[in-house]
């Protein structure tokens, strides 16, 4: 397969960037931010994204969905990263949908996946415990309680929880951390007994959530998957989560270079243009590149989880630590490019820069995903 | 099934069958890679038989015409190709500079009686070309070259000195940049000629290099009589080949860096460092630089791949291939400065049979030539501002 998008995706592309920007721009963001916004995010939006099919997107075509790949949805979440739009789609219309199209029963399906595509529910993943991620480090227990379980235990950094119908739970019914085995995925509504929610204002004026679980019940129909075994499950999850972050990440960094580039060319010192002056041509030159060769890498990662989903760990590794350390150095170099006005708050580029930082803890940062691929070639 | 799936089966099965195991191995020394010529000689048998099975079959550049000696395969083909090679782990039968820069050059600029003489002979190994590019006061700025071609009835006369010609001592022919027009602008003088290395008038002297070895040459030019007919494009155009070759040859020097040599380097790392209970190496640190370089390195093999499907889509941007050889070259550096780390005191060895003559310092050594031939880091860093970035004065 071409390693470029084909035209039903560049079409996508076009149309996604075309409500994007016209609907939330920076300034989008800024407004909600500074009104100190319940919500997070645009309701009116999130219809107009249904309306447009970006909801369905991952949903399977029986489901009321348009049953389309990782590369269609991260062609959404880079658009998403140009504007930094604060938006569900990664939560639900990515995450969550993959969650429920790969591991959930008949009739889960049939429940939640006709209303993630039509906008109707709203879904999270509550994976991580700690400050970092580490998903086999997961400790939550899920005790055998009647007919169902018994969850316990706190998730922290659980994106969009604190608006979410219904949660994606990883948890423990077997093994010890740091074991693969024994994880199991629930599925739980956020208003069941026990559940406390706490909203996290974040850096980057995103949303995010801890969630305590304090003996919730859930009952048997709301195992996602088969107990014990939901590693394998999560893992692919998560690596389609991974893709579409690394996606936005590549979104975000193109801007925030295009604004810098577009900085060098107007901005006088000395009597001439700053972009006259070679060392910043060479560093905007090496930020090109590394932008270009990671822009490669993360649409091979979405190709290959859409055609070979198994075998996708280690090109999803190399995508998201690339788009990690590609947007660190775009988001740095923009700030300082731009002087004393990257530091204030009028100007947008500080929203790239607390973006990018909180894109790189997600679902694993660069160290994180180098090790990863350290372990997978043995070394 | 389609017909690029049947090519592909067909592909892999005369693979399978033809190259001979030893031509699977990486390669570990200069000898194993077979450069062609009038005085070559074979360092084994399977090289020779899979070399001479490749040449039949026109694969030494199977995305030539068949008419020059080539494969006559379209793009999807010749990646189709190579990506199967490559899971085979086949080494490239032939290694020139005229497969990777003379030839695409001479198919867009060549007349039809050069690609005739030329190709062909390029295509079957037979003759060897080297580069006569950069001069003593023409390196980075290549085009205030003084080498002077005078003419004189139907020959040019040809006077001066190129430097780090490679290889121009094992050369038979050079691709060569002279001024035809010493009062034109510097870009606007310039000519693409073609001549036989055992010209009269024509020396060379090798160049000791920091590795201890001499890839590089001196090349004096001596009242050295060519044909005007070996003139390649229009007399004084010739900056437009020598930047259309440019682009080509940094291409290849790009693909060092995403070239897999050897073994990989997690397994180089274990055998000095040792490995913990779970496997990983003991060094952490060098473990983090390892799998921070495979990451850039995978990367960078994506973007390659992708540079090539921009192209076939029409979308690619001519200056790119500056970006890819910034990249491959400072990646390659990379590559060798871990392999040393992680030899430690052992890769610091430079005469020992149990080092193969210092292979790996030499080999470090060399790849710190990388980024200056074919253009300089710095040199690819303007190309990229100016015409990707269009920043000013640049």
């Amino acid at each position: 397969m071409a390693l470029v998008l084909n035209e039903e995706q560049t079409m996508l592309r076009d149309s996604a960037r075309g409500l994007i920007s016209d609907k939330a721009p920076v300034s989008h963001l800024r407004q909600l931010r500074d009104s100190n916004d319940a919500t997070g995010f645009s309701r009116d939006l999130w219809k107009a994204f249904a309306e447009m099919g970006f909801c369905g997107l991952l949903v399977p075509e029986n489901f009321g969905g348009s049953g389309l790949g990782c590369v269609e949805a991260g062609v959404v979440m880079e658009e998403i990263g140009r504007t930094l739009m604060p938006s569900p789609f990664l939560s639900t219309a990515v995450v969550a949908a993959s969650a429920l199209s790969r591991g959930g029963s008949a009739a889960q399906k049939s429940e939640y996946l006709p209303k993630i595509s039509d906008g109707s529910l709203l879904a999270a993943l509550a994976v991580d415990e700690g400050a970092k991620h580490r998903p086999l480090q997961t400790k939550m227990q899920a005790a055998r309680s009647g007919n169902g379980f018994r969850l316990n235990g706190a998730k922290a950094f659980v994106v969009d929880g604190h608006t979410a119908d219904l949660l994606v739970v990883a948890a423990r019914t077997a093994g010890a951390a740091g074991e693969r085995e024994g994880l199991t995925l629930f599925l739980v509504d956020p208003k069941s007994k026990g559940i406390e929610t706490e909203r996290t204002a974040m850096v980057d004026s995103h949303n995010a959530a801890r969630v305590v679980f304090d003996n919730v019940e859930v009952n048997a129909d709301g195992v996602l998957g088969e107990v014990d075994q939901g590693g394998a499950l999560l893992e692919g999850v998560l690596n389609i989560a991974r893709g579409g972050v690394a996606s936005e990440m590549v979104g975000l960094s193109e801007e925030v270079f295009g604004r810098t580039v577009g900085y060098l060319r107007e901005r006088k010192q000395f009597g001439k243009l700053i972009g006259e002056f070679q060392a910043l041509q060479h560093r905007a030159a090496q930020l090109c590149i590394e932008i270009e060769i990671t822009r490669a890498a993360v649409l091979k990662a979405l190709q290959t989880l859409d055609g070979n989903f198994e075998k996708a760990g280690a090109a999803v590794a190399v995508a998201k630590a690339r788009a990690g350390s590609t947007a660190t150095l775009a988001v740095q170099e923009g700030v300082q490019m731009h002087g004393g006005m990257g530091m204030t708050d009028q100007f947008d580029i500080g929203f790239f820069m607390k973006r990018a930082r909180v894109c790189q803890e997600l679902f694993g940062d660069t160290n994180f995903h180098a090790d990863q691929l350290a372990r997978m070639k043995n070394y | 099934m389609s017909d690029l799936e049947n090519f592909r089966r067909e592909t892999r099965a005369w693979l399978e069958a033809n190259c001979p195991p030893e031509m699977r191995r990486p390669m570990t020394s200069d000898e194993d890679t077979f450069w062609g010529g009038r005085n070559t000689k074979f360092s084994s048998e399977p090289q020779r038989v899979w070399f001479e099975r490749m040449r039949d079959k026109g694969w030494t550049v199977p995305h030539w015409p068949k008419e020059y000696g080539g494969g006559g395969l379209d793009p999807e083909e010749t990646k189709i190709m190579r990506q199967e090679m490559a899971a085979l782990g086949a080494r490239s039968p032939l290694t020139s500079f005229g497969i990777s820069m003379l030839g695409p050059a001479l198919l867009k600029y060549g007349t039809d009686a050069q690609k005739k003489e030329h190709l062909p002979k390029i295509a079957a190994g037979l003759i060897r070309w080297c580069q006569g590019y950069s001069e003593p006061n023409a390196g980075s700025d290549l085009a205030s070259l003084q080498t002077r071609a005078e003419s004189d009835g139907d020959d040019f006369i040809i006077n001066g000195q190129k430097i780090w010609t490679s290889y121009a001592n094992f050369a038979d022919w050079i691709f060569c940049l002279v001024r035809t027009d010493p009062s034109a602008k510097k870009h606007d003088g310039i000519s693409f000629i073609l001549f036989d290395m055992a010209s009269k008038g024509v020396s060379t002297k090798p160049i000791l290099l920091i590795s201890g070895r001499s890839p590089f040459c001196e090349t004096f030019f001596d009242n050295v009589r060519v044909p005007k007919a070996n003139l390649v494009g229009t007399v004084n155009r010739g900056w437009d080949v020598a930047k259309y070759l440019l682009q080509h040859e940094r291409a290849m020097i790009s693909g060092m860096g995403e070239r897999g040599v050897g073994r990989p380097l997690g397994q180089v790392a274990a055998d000095s460092v040792g490995t913990d209970e779970q496997g990983r190496l003991e060094d952490p640190m060098l473990r983090g630089q390892i799998a921070t370089f495979e990451i850039d390195e995978a990367a960078l093999a994506c973007a390659a791949e992708r540079a090539v499907d921009l192209a076939k889509a029409g979308q690619a941007h001519p200056a790119f291939s500056s970006a890819m050889k910034y990249y491959g070259t400072e990646l390659n550096k990379r590559r060798y400065e871990i392999l040393m780390s992680a030899g430690g005191v052992d890769a610091l060895e430079w005469e020992s049979e149990r080092s193969k003559g210092g292979a790996r310092p030499r080999a470090w050594l060399r790849t710190k030539a990388n980024s200056i031939e074919g253009g300089t880091s710095e040199v690819m860093l303007g190309i990229v501002a100016k015409r990707i970035l269009d920043l000013p004065g640049a």
